[in-house]
């Protein structure tokens, strides 16, 4: 999936996790603000990897501010950043879910 | 109807969709029924963000024995497709339809929630509906809309949008909803489904909830809406059978089990024939008290 | 060596400052020979000084153990004022023993152990900016934390030697006759402050009240005080209360606290006469509510209530419920103002709240304790110092001490945001698993299995599902994820004290 502008998905709330998803020339680059970084950095890096793998998206730009989410709810702010950011928002990519 | 029936239903506490904390909360509460909203608390541009945190909760999180459901969006609206499809992929126990005003809304919903099963796999009939109704169009037509699925479990009167269509709004005393409640709760029973009463939220007024809670419990309905986790053991407290009531109902399941063990087909107690309505409520009355731990595994009383 | 809850102390510390790790939470009945201060003797017509600069001149010197409380919390003036003197006449190398120490400390501590001003801590805790830059290594000596109870064993044995004592009063006459219920910025109870006033070398009052002579009632008193000194302002009296006595609407927290009192009115502990301590916090005011209905609808009265007070404790006493309340400090100005008015409400002393080494503490006395946790393991230890980075940010207050009542309680969610509260093993173990009783969380209770009597009692409660608490950490892991062990270095930053004046745990250096 192409990314064709950027999107923002999530809020600041607490459990929560807003990401902004842009474009990149190359790779896949993940910048992660988060209280619980120490222990669960590697873990909500490796979520948001997997689902733009998961989407195909190859190359994109990722700011994370997370508030102590859950991977279901991180694994659901980037589906919804990316379908955002890729204008495919009303034909959701079911096999991904 | 839905096979069901006999699920008890106090309790449907509303959690909005597109709040994670809430969502991954909702479970901890004891709520019978757990209803997740994709309709009115979630803002246009969030719509495709509730559906999917809904959607991945549903996946991961354990809620328990709740039953769960979703509000989607109206059938008026970009987002039902996607909300359909997507619920019934996350194998979402009830689809709940907002602004039920006939029938062929219902014959709708049944059709679109038979083909999402087909798509993803999902066994025919597994996922079941409900309605809300909404309006003095869908409050006349509420029997027809009760009656219109085999998926249907319930129908749910939802106030606000129904005073403000009857020119009305809500009184503490709640006489202009009395018609819609009656009518509602005929539409249930005549067609076998659950009766779900509306929301209560004024979260200051606790003497005005129970009175508005004894009130439809009185009615027969089977549980009411909520808006707040802190609503529901007041309607558990509202919905707790008597000492008296379980007591009864414990010498008529005695008097069944005699009746099985004795291989006689007619029931009787102290001499009498106890009849099916006597008996529907007896298991009625002990479900409540199981689930009001009134009871232990045998069905005792517990004094308190 | 290693302490009995299985932490490896650092033998080279241990020796050095002639410590014993950790064995038991008995006490036994040891004799303990206390110390008694210095008298600077006086008839106290010359107590008077204009200028804090001018005390800390005659009173202040490098090398000396300085002591100040904590009771005015985020409304303290009197900690900045002086130290700020202090740093500024080029003191060096001084022991800062405060009772605690609060946010609005924290800057100046830093800057203090920057300028070499400050070089040893003793507290009960710290947080925010302090204790992050303790824990990231800023200060060369480890902190030593001890409870309240605690400190006012080492202060009776002189394990902490206090040469001058800064305290701030809401009234003092000139001679020094004080209490914390009278004039702007009140807290009431005196508590912690009654320990420094008893056994500093010197003690500095600091007042913007000075009143008749004699102030009565006295709770500091002119035969302690060497020097009185009035400043614009002690306090202010907004930031005093801690916030905490608004009623929880959180559902989560309701929750907790409905199970908490199915726990206490089902325990053999909850008859007439009982007694108890809740704290302070949202949770903790709301099974003060629902103890309430209970200790009603059942026709109970308690002997007496202990620890911080919130007038929602108060309200009981005021309405019959509590016949007695024991007061060592009030955490907002309903409960400050009732001990105005009330003389069912008595002040105590942290020695007479809670000193292991004592003729008996109404700690002893105690029936049921609701303390809180930022973790609790599996082993029931429990850590209200670290935070999930490691990094210190609580204090150990009263936890331990209150602890030893007979039933332990300890009341929180599984889960906070992403982070366990139920874990496998605590960061720092602050109060031991033996003297804890039960978990409350949200999903559910675990008892400690040493605890077979309360197994018996609690364990069929409808509605109140029991868990083993290894069940309940796993349920916490399936929820959060396992989260990345936290690295430290080899550097000790502080030392966690039993009550009892053991090591029972070390805090290390965080490796960012």
């Amino acid at each position: 999936m192409e990314i064709k502008k950027t999107a923002i998905a999530g809020t600041l709330e607490s459990s929560d996790i807003q990401l902004m998803i842009s474009q990149a020339d190359s790779g896949i680059a993940i910048d992660l603000q988060s209280d619980v970084k120490k222990v669960f950095g590697d873990q909500i890096e490796a979520v948001i990897t997997t689902t733009l793998n998961e989407m195909g998206v190859t190359s994109a730009k990722v700011k994370a501010v997370d508030k102590g989410a859950l991977d279901c709810v991180i694994k659901a702010r980037t589906i919804a950043a990316v379908q955002r950011a890729a204008e495919t928002t009303a034909t959701p990519a079911w096999e991904v879910l | 109807m839905a096979e069901n029936e006999e699920r008890l239903r106090r309790t449907m506490m509303f959690v909005p969709g597109n709040n994670p904390a809430m969502v991954k909360d909702a479970g901890i509460y004891g709520a019978d029924s757990i209803m997740f909203d994709l309709e009115d608390s979630v803002s246009l541009p969030e719509k495709d963000a509730a559906r999917l945190l809904v959607y991945e909760a549903l996946q991961t999180q354990d809620y328990g024995t709740a039953e769960m459901v979703v509000r989607v969006n109206g059938q008026d609206t970009p987002f039902y497709d996607n909300d359909v499809k997507a619920m019934v992929k996350a194998g979402i126990d009830v689809i709940r339809l907002p602004k039920a005003e006939s029938p062929e809304m219902v014959q709708k919903l049944d059709a679109d929630i038979a083909a999402a099963e087909k798509e993803f796999g999902r066994e025919a009939g597994s996922t079941h509906l409900m309605a809300a109704i909404e309006s003095a169009k869908g409050v006349l037509r509420a029997a027809d809309i009760a009656a219109a699925s085999d998926r249907m479990i319930g129908i749910a009167l939802s106030a606000e949008d129904y005073t403000t269509d009857m020119k009305t709004h809500r009184y503490p005393d709640g006489r202009e909803l009395e018609f819609a409640r009656n009518m509602v709760l005929h539409a249930a029973r005549a067609a076998g489904v659950a009766a779900f009463d509306t929301v209560f939220t004024n979260m200051d007024d606790t003497e005005g909830f129970y009175r508005e809670t004894e009130y439809i419990h009185q009615l027969g309905f089977d549980g009411k809406s909520l808006v707040n986790p802190r609503q529901i053991p007041m309607v558990n407290k509202v919905y707790e059978p008597t000492e008296a009531e379980i007591k009864n109902a414990r010498n008529v399941i005695n008097a069944i089990q005699e009746a099985k063990l004795k291989g006689s087909g007619v029931i009787s107690m102290n001499g009498q024939m106890v009849d099916r309505p006597v008996v529907l409520r007896a298991q009625r009355v002990m479900k409540l008290a199981k689930a009001s731990n009134l009871v232990d595994e045998e069905g005792n009383y517990l004094e308190k | 060596m290693k302490s009995k809850v299985n932490r490896e102390l650092p033998d080279d510390l241990m020796q050095k400052l002639d410590y014993k790790p950790f064995e038991t939470t008995e006490i036994g009945h040891p004799e303990i020979q206390r110390v008694a201060p210095k008298v600077h003797v006086s008839t106290g017509d010359d107590k008077i000084v204009d200028s804090i600069k001018q005390v800390v001149a005659d009173t202040v010197k490098d090398g000396m153990t300085i002591s100040f409380h904590h009771h005015f919390r985020n409304g303290d003036f009197v900690f900045n004022q002086v130290m700020r003197v202090i740093i500024d006449a080029g003191i060096k190398n001084l022991t800062l023993a405060p009772s605690s120490l609060t946010g609005v400390m924290n800057d100046m501590v830093i800057e203090a152990i920057k300028a070499g001003t400050i070089t040893n801590i003793t507290s009960s805790g710290m947080r925010g900016s302090l204790g992050d830059f303790v824990s990231h290594g800023g200060l060369k000596n480890p902190v030593i934390f001890r409870s309240h109870g605690n400190r006012a064993r080492a202060i009776e044995h002189g394990d902490i030697k206090i040469d001058v004592a800064f305290l701030g009063v809401p009234s003092a006459d000139r001679l020094g006759n004080a209490n914390g219920m009278e004039g702007n910025a009140v807290f009431g109870s005196l508590g912690y402050a009654l320990m420094d006033a008893q056994y500093a070398d010197q003690v500095v009052l600091l007042t913007d009240n000075i009143v008749d002579y004699p102030n009565t009632p006295a709770s500091i008193k002119q035969t302690q005080v060497d020097y009185v000194v009035k400043v614009d302002k002690v306090g202010d009296p907004d930031k005093i209360g801690s916030g905490a006595t608004r009623f929880t609407k959180d559902p989560k927290e309701l929750k907790i606290a409905s199970m908490v009192n199915d726990v206490i009115t089902h325990s053999p502990y909850f008859k007439d006469g009982f007694s108890f301590q809740t704290g302070s916090g949202g949770a903790a005011l709301a099974v003060t509510r629902y103890l309430r209905q209970s200790m009603i609808d059942n026709q109970i009265t308690a002997s007496f209530a202990l620890g911080g007070i919130t007038k929602p404790t108060t309200d009981l006493l005021n309405e019959g419920l509590v016949k007695k309340v024991m007061d060592v400090q009030d955490f907002d100005k309903g409960a400050a103002d009732s001990m105005h008015t009330n003389g069912n409400q008595q002040e105590i002393d942290a020695s007479w709240y809670a000193d292991p080494d004592n003729k008996g503490a109404m700690v002893d006395q105690l029936d049921v304790v609701i303390l809180s946790a930022l973790e609790i393991d599996t082993k029931f230890n429990v850590n209200v110092m670290t935070g999930s980075d490691g990094v210190i940010r609580g204090a150990i207050g009263g936890h331990q001490d209150a602890a030893t009542g007979k039933l332990t309680i300890i009341s929180a969610p599984l889960v906070r945001g992403r982070i366990a509260t139920v874990v496998p093993d605590v960061t720092t173990v602050v109060t031991p698993g033996d003297s804890v009783d039960v978990l409350v969380t949200e999903f559910g209770i675990a008892i400690n299995p040493k605890r077979t009597d309360l197994i018996a009692v609690l364990s069929n409660i409808p509605g109140l599902p029991v868990y083993k608490i290894e069940d309940l950490q796993k349920m916490a892991e399936k929820r959060v994820g396992t989260p990345k062990p936290l690295e430290f270095t080899d550097r000790t930053v502080a030392l966690i004290e039993y009550r009892d004046g053991t090591v029972i745990d070390t805090v290390k250096e965080v490796k960012d």
